[in-house]
């Protein structure tokens, strides 16, 4: 019955190419435009270390003073997104947590070996030594430091494969010097191309998705050579606004918790550090407690997916949503015009179910034609937003659950939207259709 | 109001469809009400004047690797290097520029213990930057030489401790002193008084914001001496090219040991800063053309199958009388009936749609004259949509009537 019911949905379609092509459009547009956007939301969303992931904290204080947490909120950012130095390092003194870092986005001048080149900017990442091992960053050569050479001020860095390919060549980077802003430093690990996406670690800014960090050096050796530092550094009171202030916030600081036993302790240390620092007349936001955030929900917290896309997502789907009601509408009139052929079905002895049946899978036939030409459009939306300068425009990539779900959504979509005119066609009574004809 | 009077009466016995065309309009309406209200918000951002004059400026952002030299000694041979170039009229090196990113922004008060406060953007720059950046002065006057002093970035910029005097925009002027002339008054960023000894018309801070307020801006008379500087140069616009070019071969004659960052036009910067609201603009007006293409052909559509559906009536009524006019006219107000309730709904659709968006994204409300607006919109489209299947209409003739199918 099948096969017959799809070569009378063929024909009925051939019999009015125009509509059915003005149908097919809409669902295909439709399809095309949410699926792109659902597609380009689902990458973004997806876990950065998938199997880390839960273990991974960030731990918040607010150092802030009230009047500044006001002002801060007036920029549309009520809690604070970083640590101060001071709480940074007494968290990372006092370890807690089975591993901790803190961590800074930077960018140093790198001199290349070949003197006939000028010497170009890398960005990088300032870090402590934990940071390698909780991160499971995976080395294809060397290894990180120690806490011992964080504390020295070492100068060491680990490269990243490609600023090392870029130096170094095919050769082994690791014990080679290289030129950071004018100052010598020993390669002592090269990473096998870590670029974590997003790169959750860092502050959330424009590169959080998109390019990786090409170089990781000690924190602190960072700070002594007053190397340029990129994020929000933001401060209150009327301390000198230097990196080593307890009133200016600007570190990154994650933890590594490995159960639920240790995730509560960690959560009643920041309590007790908190109250132990109120006593010494710090943290005077006694309505601001500290909090203990999972990966995956501090990056819903810092908003790591723009606003402007999942917007673009709903904005989507309404359209999805008025092309499905005017296919209802169009194809409510094609079967409705056919109310004729119904009733001679009907008095011939076909049920009312054969007749649902038969309209549902024109119904369908259509929404699979949809969601071809919107796989299409898809293809071509996803393709136009990767020639975006946005970071993360090389992410928008269909992966294979996608690819069904587009197909999967075509087809529930018309046949949802068949639904209604197929239920209205089988209502045709077979007699008084007749008596007009 | 009699010719409503059928209108209805047939259109009582096509609920369904009538409603579904009515859902249609109206769901329609309240996404172009809102998609428009964003295309207005995007646009009114990428147009904000910066108050420079963006055509005739040049921009090289230079680092020296030489942390342990006089960087303000640095800048000046670098920018008396520059100045020789043909065709540079005026040089000055900054921290700071309309849509460069970098921003220093801080609250600024009235009196050292005022609750009230303004966030500002923080513009230093060596002597020149005024007349360079083309600002234009609408009171007081520009820095005088004596009054420079460097901006000690070294020492978490504590040059602002120091600084005497401040030239701020309009805006800023209004929001701080309102009604009040702000000349010779003092702002307090920090402790320390300074004096406002101009005002400029506009200076957009380094970074916008869909509303906020965009143009609260500070310039000081501190030179930055960071190692890394923005050398900022006006010339005519068509000479930009060739000083670009030339920009950065002078700057790697004096000191090949630094990096020069690709040199660029101002209306470059401007340019790459909104790329993404042009595009977000782009993408808002591709889909209101496409929701009102699909509306369209939903509305075409049924009626299409209406008026074949109703082809005995139609010759009927042409039969006993009806002429063309009527018929097409009987159509045309069906249409506006129906797609009056669909506006109606949509208005309402649109509200709450609004008031949904604003509860999760920092919108804020959409003013209520887009709503007649869209709903117009709707009405043209309506009609545009109507007359083909209308004027089919109107053309079936009476010998229709006699015939049985």
């Amino acid at each position: 019955m099948f096969a017959y019911y799809l070569d009378l949905a063929v024909r009925s379609l051939k019999r009015n190419p125009v509509l059915t092509a003005l149908m097919v459009l809409a669902i295909g547009l439709g399809i095309g435009a949410s699926m792109t956007m659902i597609t380009v939301l689902h990458v973004m969303s997806g876990d950065p270390l998938p199997g880390r992931s839960a273990k991974l904290f960030v731990p918040m204080l607010d150092p802030r003073t009230p009047d500044h947490a006001q002002a801060a909120r007036a920029g549309a950012r009520d809690t604070p997104d970083a640590f101060t130095f001071v709480d940074a390092m007494n968290l990372l003194r006092e370890h807690r947590a089975d591993a901790q870092a803190a961590m800074s986005s930077g960018s140093a001048a790198v001199t290349p070996a070949d003197a006939g080149q000028h010497p170009f900017f890398a960005n990088g990442q300032y870090v402590t030594a934990d940071f390698f091992q909780m991160f499971g960053a995976p080395f294809d050569a060397g290894t990180g430091w120690t806490n011992a050479q964080d504390d020295a001020r070492a100068r060491v860095v680990v490269l990243n494969a490609g600023l090392a390919r870029k130096l170094f060549g095919d050769a082994s980077a690791v014990g080679k010097l290289v030129r950071l802003d004018n100052t010598e430093f020993r390669v002592i690990g090269v990473l096998r191309d870590w670029h974590p996406q997003p790169a959750f670690y860092a502050q959330h800014g424009a590169r959080v998705f998109g390019g990786a960090d090409q170089f990781f050096m000690p924190l602190q050796t960072a700070m002594e050579l007053q190397l340029s530092f990129r994020g929000h550094f933001s401060c209150w009171g009327d301390g000198a606004e230097s990196r080593t202030s307890d009133q200016c916030t600007w570190l990154q600081f994650w933890v590594e918790l490995d159960n639920p036993v240790q995730v509560f302790a960690y959560g009643r240390y920041l309590d007790n550090y908190w109250r132990d620092q109120q006593a010494h007349g710090r943290f005077p936001r006694k309505d601001a407690p500290p909090h203990l955030f999972g990966l995956m929900a501090w990056l819903a917290h810092e908003h790591i997916i723009p606003d402007s896309l999942s917007m673009q997502m709903w904005l989507a789907v309404g359209f999805l949503a008025v092309c499905m009601l005017s296919v209802v509408a169009l194809l409510l009139a094609k079967f409705l015009r056919r109310s004729g052929e119904i009733s001679v079905r009907r008095a011939m002895g076909a049920r009312r179910r054969d007749v649902f049946v038969q309209f549902g899978i024109e119904s369908a036939l259509i929404g699979t034609l949809g969601g071809l030409l919107g796989l299409a459009i898809a293809q071509f939306g996803l393709w136009s937003i990767r020639q975006r300068p946005d970071g993360y425009a090389h992410l928008a990539q269909m992966d294979v659950p996608m690819l069904f779900g587009t197909m999967l959504l075509a087809i529930a979509a018309s046949v949802l939207a068949g639904l209604l005119p197929a239920w209205r066609a089988c209502l045709v009574p077979p007699a008084l259709q007749l008596k007009t004809q | 109001m009699t010719e409503f009077k059928p209108i209805l009466a047939s259109l009582g016995r096509h609920k369904l469809i009538a409603s579904l065309l009515a859902l249609l309009v109206a769901l329609t309406c309240a996404i172009v009400c809102n998609v428009a209200f964003m295309i207005q918000r995007q646009d009114a951002l990428t147009s904000l004047p910066s108050g420079v004059a963006e055509d005739q400026l040049v921009l090289v952002e230079s680092a020296n690797l030489d942390r342990t030299a006089n960087q303000l000694v640095r800048h000046d041979t670098d920018l008396a290097a520059l100045r020789m170039i043909p065709g540079v009229e005026s040089a000055a090196a900054v921290d700071a520029l309309p849509f460069n990113g970098d921003n220093w922004t801080s609250s600024v008060q009235t009196s050292p213990d005022a609750q009230a406060y303004q966030l500002a953007s923080l513009f230093n720059g060596t002597r020149g930057e005024l007349g360079t950046l083309g600002l234009k002065l609408v009171a007081g006057r520009d820095f005088r030489a004596d009054e420079y002093i460097p901006l000690d970035a070294g020492r978490g910029n504590e040059g602002i401790r120091h600084v005497a005097t401040a030239i701020i925009t309009k805006a800023l002027a209004e929001r701080l002193f309102p009604g009040q002339n702000p000349l010779g008054k003092s702002i307090y960023p920090y402790d320390n008084p300074i004096r406002v000894v101009g005002v400029v018309e506009h200076l957009l801070r380094p970074g916008v914001d869909a509303g906020a307020d965009n143009d609260n801006s500070i310039l000081f008379p501190m030179s930055p001496d960071t190692n890394s500087v923005t050398y900022l140069l006006r010339t005519a616009p068509g000479e930009r090219a060739r000083v670009m070019r030339q920009a950065a071969d002078t700057l790697y004659r004096l000191d090949p040991d630094r990096v020069v960052r690709d040199p660029q036009t101002f209306v470059q910067l401007r340019a790459d800063y909104f790329q993404r609201e042009r595009e977000m603009i782009g993408l808002l007006v591709a889909s209101v053309i496409g929701l009102m293409f699909v509306t369209a052909l939903g509305i075409t559509g049924l009626a299409n199958f209406w008026v074949l559906q109703r082809t005995r009536s139609i010759g009927i009524r042409r039969a006993v009388g009806a002429r063309r006019a009527d018929i097409l006219r009987y159509f045309q107000t069906e249409n506006f009936l129906i797609v009056t309730v669909g506006v109606v709904l949509g208005v309402l659709l649109a509200v709450g749609l609004n008031l949904l968006l604003m509860a999760h994204y920092p919108l804020p409300r959409l003013p209520l004259w887009y709503l007649p607006v869209g709903a117009l919109a709707l009405w043209v489209l309506g009609q545009l949509a109507i007359l083909a299947p209308a004027l089919r209409a109107s053309r079936v003739p009476p010998v229709v009537a006699t015939r049985s199918v």
